[in-house]
């Protein structure tokens, strides 16, 4: 400050010190809102659970929906696909874990981690439903379904991505898995996403 | 101005001495409009004009465009249908937009490379050079949400795959990502917002630009020698230069007319040749176009984000030695703007005490490498990801870099310059004879 060898603090000092720290939060205080402004607003966050029919989805087909501006994949996997996928040593994947939003983080990827648990006393096939968002972990495009790729599951166009029947990556420049979203079956033939 | 001496404004009637010791706008722009400028600029000297063009070009139909646009999802890409079938002459003005910003690209380039052979960023104008670069990003930005608007497929996919980028950051990524699209996914609020940035950065271009013609004003031009003006004597330096006005004014008006001719060639009969069928599909975020490509100004860039994948060793022993933090994702990203940061750095690594390339002999061949390089990067970065594409735009990604960071350090060492000549005279006498201005 004004005085370098006075190692003393003065008044002033003091002053210099409070006017500036009084400044700096002023500024910051000025500064958040026209920061946050830009974070998403009370309509977007309010679109943040929906409800989807699914009593038309047949074995082997799939159905794409919007939420929170993103597509959600819910197939019924058939037999061939289900067994596909649980035949993978979970070891030998490029991103282990299950990333799913609705069992514990860090859990291990096998087809029993990912897959959508039907509700009780219903006629469906156990591992039947497999919901995951249909966005490509590596830049976000909406990989292809019903079978493409290398591994029979999905396979994204943009930067050549192969995920299996689990929507697990196993080939490409994806880092993870297809996430699963937080989702529940509410009655036999309703999932509600989020 | 420009430590190069030379006449002055001198107010001569009561008004101009009136205004002139109130404010001296007009000896400001006397003098710029007047400063003394190396005689024996070539060709290559013509873009900064062309850019300056460019700039106008760009703000001007901008703005009459932001007269029929709407920024909204639902009537975005109908109102850019407006302006193309019912706005009056509306269709020229949006293809004039349109290729307007690939010439200013070309014209980009073509300036960026001319700075980069005859040595224009090396001292003493850097600050030139990283107020230029800064230009070039802010150009970038500006052409990235301008093709987001009209809200087709590429738009909609091109700002998806790009705004994921920064959710690569480790960490704070996602955070990052959701406030700048202003929700979980590219939407209405992205196109918002990127509307009013798109109208802002023109002008923070604008500004940046007036900057970029101080500085090299106050350094004065590079030349192809690379050799200053002599700043010996008024005498001396008239020897080496001409004014600005109207010498340099009128060639680059005559270059301006010649582009121009090729530039609404283009937009009268080929309007769409440089962009994507896809756009003209209205967004819809539930497909993804099979190949998203981005505009052809991109490629080279885009080619070095996605040469780096995960079975890349750089890549595997950045993972390994910031225990994973720094993925394939993270690393394409980084490349990318570190690919663009080396050059901005071209003042520091270039150790070579000669500025021209002409005088080069070794430095001549490696540029050359250079501009077919970034040529190659371009159409590979058109192609799928898939080998042999991938391979070539690893190579090349490599060669860009180790142009900046290992041959530009390494040359001025072990490279032996050819003899320079000692004045911008003796060149321009050496090319155009004895005569003492172009004109006489």
């Amino acid at each position: 400050m004004s005085h370098a060898d006075d190692h003393e603090g003065t008044r002033r000092d003091f002053l210099y010190y409070a006017t500036a720290g009084a400044g700096v939060v002023a500024t910051g205080a000025a500064v958040w809102p026209l920061v946050n402004q830009m974070n998403p607003s009370a309509d977007v966050q309010a679109l943040s659970s929906i409800l989807v029919p699914v009593d038309g989805v047949e074995p082997g087909t799939q159905i794409t929906v919007k939420w929170l501006g993103k597509p959600v994949f819910i197939r019924r996997r058939t037999a061939p696909e289900i067994e596909a996928a649980e035949k993978v040593d979970v070891s030998t994947l490029p991103d282990p874990l299950a990333r799913n939003a609705n069992i514990e983080a860090g859990s291990p990827g096998t087809d029993d981690n990912r897959v959508l648990t039907p509700p009780e006393g219903s006629d469906a096939v156990p591992g039947e439903w497999l919901v995951m968002m249909g966005v490509c972990t590596h830049l976000g495009c909406v990989p292809l379904g019903d079978g493409a790729g290398d591994f029979g599951g999905w396979f994204c166009p943009c930067h050549g991505s192969h995920y299996d029947t689990a929507g697990r990556i196993r080939k490409g420049p994806a880092p993870e898995n297809l996430p699963v979203p937080p989702a529940e079956f509410v009655d036999a033939s309703t999932i509600k996403l989020g | 101005m420009a430590g190069i001496p030379h006449d002055h404004y001198e107010p001569k009637t009561g008004a101009e001495k009136w205004l002139h010791s109130r404010l001296p706008i007009v000896g400001l722009l006397y003098d710029t409009i007047m400063i003394p400028t190396p005689k024996n600029l070539n060709w290559m000297w013509i873009w900064g004009i062309i850019l300056t063009f460019c700039l106008v070009l760009q703000i001007v139909t901008g703005i009459i465009l932001a007269m029929h646009y709407t920024p909204h999802v639902d009537l975005a890409f109908a109102s850019v249908e407006h302006i193309m079938r019912n706005v009056n002459g509306g269709h020229f003005l949006r293809y004039l937009h349109m290729n307007g910003a690939s010439l200013f690209f070309v014209a980009v380039y073509m300036h960026i490379f001319r700075g980069l052979y005859y040595g224009s960023y090396k001292a003493p104008r850097e600050i030139t050079w990283i107020i230029g670069m800064l230009i070039y990003l802010a150009m970038m930005g500006t052409a990235f949400m301008g093709y987001v608007l009209p809200w087709g497929q590429m738009s909609f996919w091109g700002a998806t795959v790009i705004t994921g980028l920064f959710g690569a950051i480790p960490f704070i990524g996602e955070p990052i990502q959701t406030w700048l699209l202003g929700g979980p996914a590219v939407d209405n609020a992205t196109l918002n917002r990127f509307f009013s940035l798109h109208y802002l950065l023109p002008f923070v271009i604008a500004a940046l630009v007036a900057v970029h013609i101080w500085a090299f004003h106050s350094t004065g031009n590079n030349n192809p020698t690379g050799v200053e003006v002599r700043r010996t004597s008024k005498a001396d330096a008239e020897k080496d230069t001409v004014p600005f006005w109207p010498y340099f004014v009128i060639k680059d008006l005559f270059a301006l007319a010649v582009i121009l001719a090729i530039f609404f060639a283009i937009v009268g009969f080929m309007p769409n040749y440089l962009g994507h069928p896809d756009n003209y599909i209205e967004a819809n975020p539930l497909s993804t176009p099979a190949h998203i490509v981005p505009e052809w100004y991109f490629l080279p860039f885009y080619a070095i984000l996605r040469a780096f994948t995960g079975d890349v060793w750089v890549v595997m022993f950045a993972s390994w030695i910031t225990g994973g933090i720094v993925d394939a994702k993270f690393f394409g990203v980084l490349a990318m703007f570190g690919a663009i940061a080396v050059m901005a750095l071209a003042p520091w690594l270039d150790t070579s005490s000669v500025r021209s390339g002409r005088y080069r002999p070794m430095f001549k061949w490696w540029f050359a490498l250079l501009v077919l390089d970034f040529i190659v990067l371009m159409w590979a970065g058109a192609m799928p990801a898939e080998p042999p594409f991938s391979t070539i735009s690893l190579i090349g990604s490599t060669y860009w870099f180790a142009y900046f960071l290992v041959i530009l350090p390494l040359l001025g060492v072990i490279e032996k310059p050819l003899p320079q000549p000692e004045t911008i005279e003796d060149d321009f006498k050496a090319h155009y004879g004895k005569a003492e201005t172009p004109a006489e």
